[in-house]
């Protein structure tokens, strides 16, 4: 169908494209070679914050600790995007046709690496490039290699354990900040010398629901609870 | 040394555009993806190049590996449900 698009347009449309892209095109580049040369950035306020923040990590400090918030509000997002899709209909957790043994093989060295990789990731984090959404991501990749190589799923993961695993760094995200509101009188202010292991928690419990959100979303619908209908 | 560095810059670049202007001028949809993901560890590279870490892991995880992952799992389903067409078509002239 895409091949016929090519001749579908008038060279005019397409001139008239081109022209549009290129103004984009000028005017991005308008807003690059105009901004300052030293922006004005919070960066200086992080660093600054950096030994109440709990962690050694600027990015993890910002993300878990200084704006909390957004990352919470990302998580609220992922699961909606999730329950988007379950909403358009279910999906068969059993594969039609039986994995290749090479596929089975690989997936029973990989998969262990992987899960050890996550909780690497997620720990690291704390000091250096890493967290909860790149340990989450790792653990997805994992969970849609077990998804793609089992012929038969365990199914009675698909009921209750999985929405649990859903909604825990959801909820535990909130349970810690409202916990936090009552006792500092915040949401999600951190007293310092809890920050650390308080992060590390909530990240936790993040990149459990990170990956069982984003391998869920492989699925492509409701998991059926029951074996094929 | 900064010579080399400027070679691999708009080499990456160059490599990243035409990854991208294939990727969304390829009529056949699975080579479209698998473009998509090449372009995905490119663009890592290059986050690694500015110097951001953090958000190269997470393009090579989640912009390359998942969202390519989720992308060849819709375009199977697509191919489904044009079997299934297809298939009720025949029925029908069939019958």
């Amino acid at each position: 169908m895409s091949a016929a698009g090519r001749s579908r347009h008038s060279p005019a449309f397409r001139w008239g494209l081109l022209l549009l892209l290129l103004t984009v095109a000028g005017g991005l580049g308008y807003a690059l070679l105009t901004l300052p040369d030293q922006a004005v950035g919070l960066s200086e306020q992080v660093s600054a914050n950096m030994a109440t923040s709990g962690v050694q990590n600027p990015v993890t400090a910002v993300l878990i600790n200084f704006r909390g918030y957004d990352t919470l509000l990302e998580m609220a997002v992922l699961l909606v995007a999730l329950l988007g899709v379950w909403s358009l209909g279910s999906a068969e957790v059993h594969r039609r046709i039986d994995p290749q043994p090479v596929l089975s093989l690989l997936v029973g060295g990989l998969a262990p690496l992987m899960i050890l990789m996550a909780g690497y990731l997620l720990w690291v984090g704390a000091n250096a490039p890493g967290g909860a959404f790149q340990a989450g991501s790792v653990l997805a990749a994992a969970g849609i290699l077990l998804l793609l190589s089992s012929k038969r799923f365990p199914v009675r993961l698909m009921g209750w354990p999985l929405r649990i695993g859903l909604l825990l760094g959801l909820g535990t995200f909130t349970a810690v900040g409202m916990t936090l509101l009552f006792v500092s009188g915040g949401f999600l202010q951190y007293p310092s010398n809890l920050a650390g292991a308080l992060i590390l928690f909530i990240e936790a419990a993040a990149t459990l629901s990170i990956g069982v959100t984003l391998a869920a979303l492989f699925l492509g619908g409701r998991p059926q609870a029951g074996p094929y209908r | 040394m900064i010579v080399l560095q400027w070679v691999f810059d708009i080499m990456m670049l160059f490599a990243l555009l035409w990854l991208a202007w294939r990727a969304l001028s390829s009529p056949d949809l699975f080579t479209a993806i698998v473009l998509f993901i090449a372009f995905g560890l490119v663009m890592s590279l290059a986050w690694v190049r500015l110097d951001a870490p953090d958000v190269a892991l997470a393009e090579a995880a989640i912009g390359a590996g998942l969202t390519g992952a989720l992308l060849l799992s819709a375009l199977a389903r697509l191919n489904d449900l044009a079997d299934i067409t297809h298939d009720r078509h025949k029925s029908a002239a069939g019958e």
